[in-house]
């Protein structure tokens, strides 16, 4: 099973990497662009079958190491 | 007092610290490699700067979960001092011994330079040479020093006196101006809540002896000899 965690800072954390890809996308020209944030994504696969115990092992690993959850949210997805 | 110094792939001020330590202590602290699993006792452990395994994911979150940590931890938990400098200051965060997180700096940039930064009380093994309220100088080196928590945890560590240093002007004035990298409330270190872990990010080693242009920082280890001795 692959898995692929998303990993974003919480809403209210403020994101001076996202803000100077906003400034950036504006210099180039393209207008319109508000609330840039930026994030991560961990892709891996997985020996586990079962969906339920693989959503939690990465849920485990997300709160222990993947996310530092004082300021990151994250998001699972998993593909047989 | 016994001390051991913490060496990570990545490391660049162990040798500093020890070479502080050494004129405080007037003998060599262990230096202890991060794949040990156990050391001598000591009265204090120090993390150094650096950028320990390349600051991969989020910096000092792979030291976090390095094997010497849960040793570190445990011993942090039976009150053991820790001093975490810098990376060592985002290890301590990363590992759940301090609150609050090092962000990017604010404006995206390493800051290298001399800062002041106010000893906010007196009374605690690290500060207990300085004055309260003293202005001292000491170097930042750093791209992720910018603390922040939530409005909660901030009011937790001004209502227990958790917040060890804070950047100010020369005079001791804390100002948006003297804010090297955008930490919320001018916080450059804190403590845990009995005072016996403290992270900050200037590094008081670098200044600890007149011949290198400073001795500001030295205090913090005179101060830790003198208390746990």
């Amino acid at each position: 099973m692959k898995a692929r965690v998303h990993v974003t800072l919480k809403t209210g954390v403020l994101d001076p990497q996202g803000k100077a890809i906003e400034q950036a996308l504006a210099a180039l020209g393209f207008g319109g662009v508000d609330n840039v944030r930026q994030g991560k994504v961990i892709e891996f696969s997985l020996q586990e079958s079962d969906r339920a115990k693989a959503q939690a092992d990465v849920e485990a690993m997300c709160e222990k190491l993947l996310a530092n959850t004082v300021i990151e949210n994250y998001a699972i997805e998993l593909d047989a | 007092m016994k001390a051991a110094v913490i060496v990570f792939p990545g490391s660049n001020c162990d040798r500093d610290v020890q070479v502080a330590l050494r004129q405080s202590m007037g003998r060599e602290p262990l230096m202890v490699w991060h794949k040990e699993t156990d050391f001598d006792p000591v009265d204090l452990i120090v993390l150094p700067g650096g950028f320990s395994y390349g600051d991969y994911l989020r910096c000092g979150a792979m030291a976090a979960n390095s094997p010497v940590m849960k040793e570190v931890v445990a011993r942090a938990d039976k009150g053991v001092a820790v001093l975490g400098i810098c990376n060592g200051f985002q290890m301590l965060t990363e590992a759940g011994l301090l609150p609050g997180v090092l962000m990017r700096n604010a404006d995206l940039k390493f800051v290298c330079r001399d800062v002041t930064v106010r000893v906010e009380s007196s009374q605690s093994l690290f500060t207990h040479k300085y004055e309260q309220g003293q202005p001292i100088r000491i170097p930042v080196a750093h791209h992720d020093g910018n603390y922040f928590t939530d409005e909660a945890g901030l009011q937790r560590l001004e209502d227990r006196g958790q917040i060890a240093f804070r950047y100010c002007d020369a005079e001791g004035a804390v100002t948006a101006e003297a804010n090297p990298n955008g930490s919320q409330r001018n916080i450059a270190g804190v403590y845990n809540e009995t005072k016996t872990v403290l992270g900050l990010m200037p590094h008081p080693e670098r200044l600890a002896d007149p011949k290198l242009g400073g001795s500001d920082g030295r205090g913090v280890f005179d101060g830790l000899v003198e208390a746990l001795a």
